[in-house]
């Protein structure tokens, strides 16, 4: 089997425990078309190959006094070889920075931060962000509602 | 919401690996397993933790293309906010969509299996989506998510 490709029984255990990841594992198999025992092994194995990373809670920031969401899209200036490392690495400092992605494309890197609210924002933005090194631009996107967000990957 | 010091230690655990039970946190935290289960179930029923998520590791199971599309909705005509986000929504590759105000209405979140079928969705799905006007694809190349302020 290719190392990244995954068996039909593998794609119908992950479809189902992704969209219920507290299902029961008798009921998981009996979905998935299995018996418990080899549910219980082809779990195991998606482990040790590294597909199944982690179950992991997820926290609701706005619950914890965290209302505002911003996504900040930034290009750097990348005629210093090491803007992306330096750049990363103080980013990583801030705590109120829960994503930090790269990309290839018009952005280079976006932080989503969080904030209790605008003034809030305000100060992390002028206190921390602007300090970041090797900023050409900045573009912030100012987060309303989400409309669905499953990271269910389609397997 | 009153959250004490082990009760965010406990979450910055739960974020990481949220399948341990009480028992396990015993040790590491000095208090009985009952009040550990006390506090753990608290978290649940006031929605402190909305939810669970298995983490997989998207390239090991066959996706290998991320990218995040910035869609602006065409400002001629009617459009029905509803008809686009219903539309977007039932892409099975689109992972996420978010309402945002700056220079994109909607970003979205897409899996592909490699670049060509990327484009296939582009093309057919993305590009067709009712209202959607100027669009911006960026190819993610890395992702970390944060602790957050815990």
């Amino acid at each position: 089997m290719k190392k990244n490709s995954l068996s039909d029984l593998d794609s119908r255990i992950l479809r189902i425990y992704q969209s219920d990841p507290d299902i029961q594992m008798a009921k998981l198999a009996s979905t998935a078309g299995t018996t418990p025992a080899v549910l219980s092994r082809r779990l195991v194995r998606l482990r040790q190959n590294g597909q199944i990373l982690a179950k992991e809670a997820i926290i609701n920031w706005r619950l914890l006094g965290y209302k505002v969401e911003v996504s900040l899209r930034v290009t750097l200036d990348k005629t210093h070889h090491m803007a992306f490392d330096n750049f990363m690495s103080e980013a990583r400092k801030i705590v109120e920075v829960i994503e930090i992605q790269t990309f290839l494309g018009k952005v280079d890197v976006r932080l989503l931060l969080i904030a209790k609210d605008m003034d809030d924002y305000q100060r992390v933005y002028r206190e921390r962000i602007l300090h970041l090194p090797h900023i050409l631009e900045i573009e912030p996107l100012m987060h309303i509602s989400r409309v669905r967000n499953s990271e269910v990957l389609p397997v | 919401m009153e959250l004490d010091e082990i009760d965010l230690q406990l979450l910055k655990e739960l974020q990481r690996d949220c399948s341990r039970s009480a028992s396990s946190f015993v040790d590491q935290i000095g208090l009985s397993q009952p009040a550990i289960w006390r506090r753990i179930k608290r978290f649940y029923e006031e929605g402190i933790i909305s939810g669970k998520r298995l983490v997989l590791d998207t390239e090991k199971v066959g996706f290998s293309v991320t990218v995040f599309v910035g869609i602006k909705l065409a400002r001629k005509g009617q459009i029905r906010v509803e008809d686009f986000e219903q539309a977007v929504t039932a892409i099975p590759e689109v992972q996420t969509v978010e309402h945002v105000l700056g220079v994109y209405d909607y970003r979205i979140r897409i899996v592909a299996r490699d670049i060509s079928d990327f484009e296939r969705i582009l093309r057919r799905r993305i590009m067709t989506l009712p209202g959607a006007g100027e669009i911006e694809a960026n190819v993610l190349l890395s992702e970390e998510k944060r602790q957050g302020p815990l």
